[in-house]
């Protein structure tokens, strides 16, 4: 199960459709790692709406993935968390400390946007 | 109704596979809402660990009942090397795997009852229960 990645101007939506195997997320991860170079990407929005659980492995994969881009220059937002998956996270143990989270696609690009002209402004990005 | 489902766990989509089944046992049980997240997240923690350090094993979900009261139970068995040190084994960020540590502490966090037997050598055997609220 492949994750679909879209580019939209400098930043990245991926928007993961259905349930993914440890396999899929580490895949998910590379391909995601390649495009943000090949398009120079300065955001990455990851929409984890469809997603019923997220387990310790796909919890450590995301922060994994957001530390990496940061460090090509890219910041990372998470969004679409539901509501029963943040209780589940919490409870496990959790966090997603370093990411950047937000309620949807919408606040996420708004999120990157602001993120962007902080740093346009004062060259310290705040994601 | 099913009263028992096992999958046998040996590749990572068959994580995939028990935590989805977990879930619809955990609704035949009663259980509802966020609960239902929090079984599939917990059998999601015991299933990885069997492939991680055990290579194949099984889960075994069932209906269960105590003093009236519905829930769910599963039962992760794998005749793997076993755990040397549980209580070890039982702490936050405590890993022997590449793992961050949080499987089974986490697993315990999320279900109303968590045991665990290990024999080095022999294998490891988690049971686990959630209660319908």
């Amino acid at each position: 199960m492949s994750v679909p990645i879209l580019k939209q101007g400098d930043v990245l939506i991926a928007s993961i459709q259905s349930a993914l195997t440890d396999r899929d997320l580490l895949d998910f991860k590379e391909e995601l790692g390649q495009k943000v170079g090949r398009f120079r990407s300065r955001g990455v929005i990851i929409d984890v709406t469809a997603l019923d659980v997220l387990d310790s492995f796909a919890t450590r994969t995301l922060r994994n993935i957001a530390a990496a881009a940061r460090l090509r220059g890219a910041a990372t937002v998470v969004v679409g968390i539901q509501p029963d998956v943040a209780i589940a996270i919490v409870q496990l143990g959790l966090t997603l400390e370093g990411v950047a989270t937000a309620l949807d696609l919408e606040e996420g690009l708004e999120l990157l946007r602001e993120a962007q002209a902080t740093k346009a402004s004062d060259g310290v990005s705040s994601l | 109704m099913t009263v028992e489902t096992r999958v046998i766990v040996q590749r990572d989509a068959d994580i995939v596979t028990a935590r989805q089944l977990g879930r619809e046992m955990a609704a035949q049980a009663g259980l509802s809402g966020s609960d239902l997240t929090v079984v599939a997240t917990a059998i999601s923690e015991v299933a990885r660990n069997i492939i991680s350090y055990a290579v194949c094993g099984e889960i075994v979900l069932s209906l269960t009942l105590k003093n009236g009261r519905q829930g769910l139970m599963v039962v992760a068995q794998d005749e793997g090397p076993g755990i040397a040190d549980i209580d070890q084994a039982m702490i936050d960020g405590f890993s022997t795997g590449r793992s961050l540590g949080l499987g089974l502490p986490g697993a315990r966090r999320l279900m109303d009852e968590f045991e665990i037997v290990s024999k080095l050598g022999e294998g490891t055997t988690v049971t686990m229960r959630k209660w319908r609220r």
